[in-house]
C-alpha cells in the first residue's frame, strides 16, 4: 500500500499534540494542588509517561490492537516489542495499512494510554508514595486500559463487530469510554481506597497557582485537536468537523460551568472557565466526529453545567477525589457517551430520525466500561494497599509532600544553605 | 513626643504621604501588614467551596512627632485614609520616652 503522507503528516502531529496534553494535564493539577504538593503533583503525570512510554511498546500495542483472545484484550506475545510483523516488514521497512504507516498509528495510541492512566492522578493528589504510583501505573495501564481500547477499538466486545452492535452500532470516537469513564471510575475507586487527605474538609486547600491552571487548560485543548482531530484518521472533512466540534463543545462548556457558577456563587471564576474546558473537552471526545456544530452547542453547555454541579458530590459524600477527576472526567465523559444517543447525525440520534437504539447502545457499553474499570482498579488499589501500602507517613504528608517524596521545594521560599562543600 | 501609628488600605497610602508631607511631616516609616478587623477578611470561592481569607494585606504607617502634634496628625491620616467602607484601619497614639538620631546622637525633640 503506498504511502499518504499528508495523512502520515497528520498523524505524526496529533501524536505530538496528544503527548503535549500530558505535561499540560501536569499543569492544571499542579496549579489546583497547595505549593508544597506542586512537584508532586506533575511527577505523577511525568511519572506516567515514563511508565507507559515504556510498556507500551512492549506490550502494550499488543494488548490493545494484536490477535483478539476472547474480544476482551489482544494477546501481549503476539507482538511484543512490535515484533509480530504487523509494524515491521521482513526487510525492516515499515508496514503501511489504508496509507499510514503503522508504527506512527503506535505513537499515537501511546500518547492516548499516558494520559487516560495521569488523568487519575489527580484524585489522589497530596497523600500517596510515588513507588506505589508507579507500579499502578504499569498495572492498570495493562489490566484497565488496553483490554478497554481493545474492546472498543479493536473489534473486541464494545465495538461494531460487539454482541451490543446488533441493537446499534456504539460510537466511541476518540475516548469516552475507554480514556475518561475509564479514569473516572479508577479515580473515584482509588479515592475511597486511599483515603481523604488529611484535614479534608476542615483546613484550606485552595489552588496555590491558577495562573498554572489557566495555562495548562489551554495546552490541554491545543493537545485535544490531536485527541479528536487525529482519531479521524485522516487529513480531511472529518478531522476538520471534528476539530470544530472540539472548539464548540469546549466553548460552550465554559459558558454552561460559568453559568452555574455565577448563580449558585455570585462569581464567574478563572478556575470554572479552566474546569469547562476540560469538561467541554471530555464530553466531545466520544462525539467529536458523529454530531454537527450546532448540537456541539448544547452538548457542551450541558456538560459544563454537569460537572460544575457534580464537583460539589465529594462533600455531600464525603469521598476526597482531590482535584474533581470524578466531576469532569466521569460525569462529563458519561454525558458525551450518552448525548451521542440523542445528538448522532445520520438518523442515528434521537434528536436526527434515529430511535432508542443509540442511547441504548451507549448506555450499555458506559456501564459495561463502568464495571470493568470498578472492578479492575478495585483489585490492583486493594493488592498495593496490601503489600506496598498508599499513603505517605502523615508527617511528610503535613510538612509537604514534595519534601518528602522528592527532597525538592517548588519554589525558593525558604533560605537555603550549602550543607557540604560544593565539588 | 508621640509615635503615631496607622494600619490602613494599601491603596490609600499615596494620599496618607501626601497629606502628612502637606502637614509639615518629614519622615514616616512604611511597611507592609496583614490582618483583619471585626470584617474578618473576605471569602474566596473555588469549585463552589468557600474559603475564609482572614489575613487582608494593609500597610502600617508610623510617625514619631512631638506630643502636641500626635492627635493632629492622628486626624490628617483619618482625613487621608477614609473611604468609608469596611477595612478602612485604625490609627492610634502612644506616649514615646526618648529619641535618638542615629547619626548624630541628638535626643529628644532635636532628633526628630
Amino acid at each position: 500500500m503506498e504511502l499518504d503522507s499528508g495523512l502520515t503528516a497528520w498523524m505524526l502531529t496529533s501524536a505530538s499534540l496528544v503527548l503535549l496534553m500530558t505535561p499540560g494535564l501536569a499543569l492544571f493539577y499542579g496549579g489546583m494542588t497547595r505549593s508544597k504538593s506542586v512537584l508532586n503533583m506533575m511527577m505523577m503525570s511525568f511519572g506516567a509517561m515514563g511508565v507507559v512510554g515504556v510498556v507500551y511498546v512492549l506490550w502494550g500495542w499488543s494488548m490493545s490492537y494484536g490477535e483478539s483472545v476472547g474480544g476482551f484484550f489482544g494477546n501481549p506475545f503476539a507482538e511484543f516489542g512490535l515484533s509480530g510483523g504487523n509494524i515491521f516488514a521482513e526487510d525492516g521497512s515499515a508496514v503501511i495499512v489504508d496509507g499510514l504507516p503503522t508504527i506512527v498509528d503506535v505513537g499515537f495510541q501511546a500518547t492516548f494510554a499516558i494520559i487516560t492512566v495521569a488523568l487519575i492522578s489527580g484524585a489522589i493528589a497530596d497523600r500517596v508514595r510515588f513507588a506505589p504510583w508507579l507500579v499502578f501505573t504499569a498495572i492498570w495501564v495493562t489490566l484497565s486500559y488496553f483490554p478497554m481500547a481493545h474492546m472498543v477499538w479493536s473489534g473486541g466486545l464494545l465495538s461494531d463487530e460487539g454482541p451490543f452492535a446488533s441493537i446499534a452500532s456504539p460510537i466511541d470516537f476518540a475516548g469516552g469510554t475507554v480514556v475518561h469513564i475509564n479514569a473516572g471510575v479508577a479515580a473515584l475507586v482509588l479515592a475511597l481506597i486511599i483515603g481523604k487527605r488529611k484535614g479534608f474538609g476542615r483546613e484550606p486547600m485552595r489552588p496555590h497557582n491558577l495562573t498554572l491552571v489557566m495555562l495548562g487548560a489551554g495546552l490541554l485543548w491545543f493537545g485535544w485537536f490531536g485527541f479528536n482531530g487525529g482519531s479521524a484518521y485522516g487529513a480531511d472533512g472529518a478531522a476538520g468537523l471534528a476539530w470544530v466540534n472540539t472548539t464548540t463543545a469546549t466553548a460552550a462548556a465554559i459558558l454552561g460551568w460559568l453559568v452555574i457558577e455565577k448563580i449558585r456563587d455570585g462569581h464567574p471564576t478563572s478556575l470554572g472557565a479552566a474546569s469547562g474546558v476540560v469538561a467541554g473537552l471530555v464530553a466531545v471526545t466520544p462525539a467529536a466526529g458523529d454530531i454537527s456544530p450546532v448540537g456541539a452547542i448544547p452538548l457542551g453547555l450541558i456538560a459544563g453545567a454537569l460537572s460544575a454541579l457534580a464537583v460539589g458530590l465529594k462533600y455531600k459524600l464525603g469521598y476526597d477525589d482531590s482535584l474533581d477527576v470524578v466531576g469532569v472526567h466521569l460525569v462529563a465523559g458519561l454525558w458525551g457517551t450518552l448525548a451521542l444517543g440523542f445528538l448522532a447525525t445520520g438518523e442515528r440520534g434521537l434528536f436526527y430520525g434515529g430511535g432508542v437504539g443509540q442511547l441504548a447502545v451507549q448506555a450499555i457499553i458506559a456501564l459495561v466500561a463502568i464495571v470493568i474499570s470498578g472492578v479492575v482498579t478495585l483489585v490492583i488499589g486493594l493488592a498495593i494497599k496490601a503489600t506496598m501500602g498508599w499513603r505517605v507517613a502523615e508527617e511528610t504528608e503535613v510538612a509537604g509532600i514534595d519534601l518528602g517524596e522528592h527532597s525538592e521545594s517548588a519554589y525558593d521560599i525558604a533560605p537555603a544553605r550549602i550543607a557540604s562543600e560544593v565539588k | 513626643m508621640k509615635l503615631v501609628t496607622a494600619v490602613i488600605q494599601p491603596h490609600r497610602l499615596d494620599d496618607v504621604k501626601a497629606a502628612l508631607e502637606a502637614a509639615g511631616i518629614r519622615g514616616m516609616t512604611v511597611s507592609e501588614a496583614s490582618g483583619y478587623g471585626r470584617q474578618r477578611g473576605h471569602t474566596e470561592v473555588y469549585r463552589g467551596a468557600e474559603y475564609t481569607v482572614d489575613l487582608v494585606p494593609k500597610v502600617r504607617v508610623e510617625v514619631l512627632v512631638e506630643s502636641e502634634a500626635g492627635t493632629a496628625v492622628a486626624d490628617v491620616i483619618v482625613q487621608a485614609a477614609q473611604t468609608g467602607k469596611i477595612g478602612d484601619g485604625k490609627v492610634w497614639v502612644v506616649p514615646v520616652e526618648d529619641v535618638v538620631r542615629v547619626r548624630t546622637g541628638e535626643r529628644g525633640a532635636g532628633a526628630l
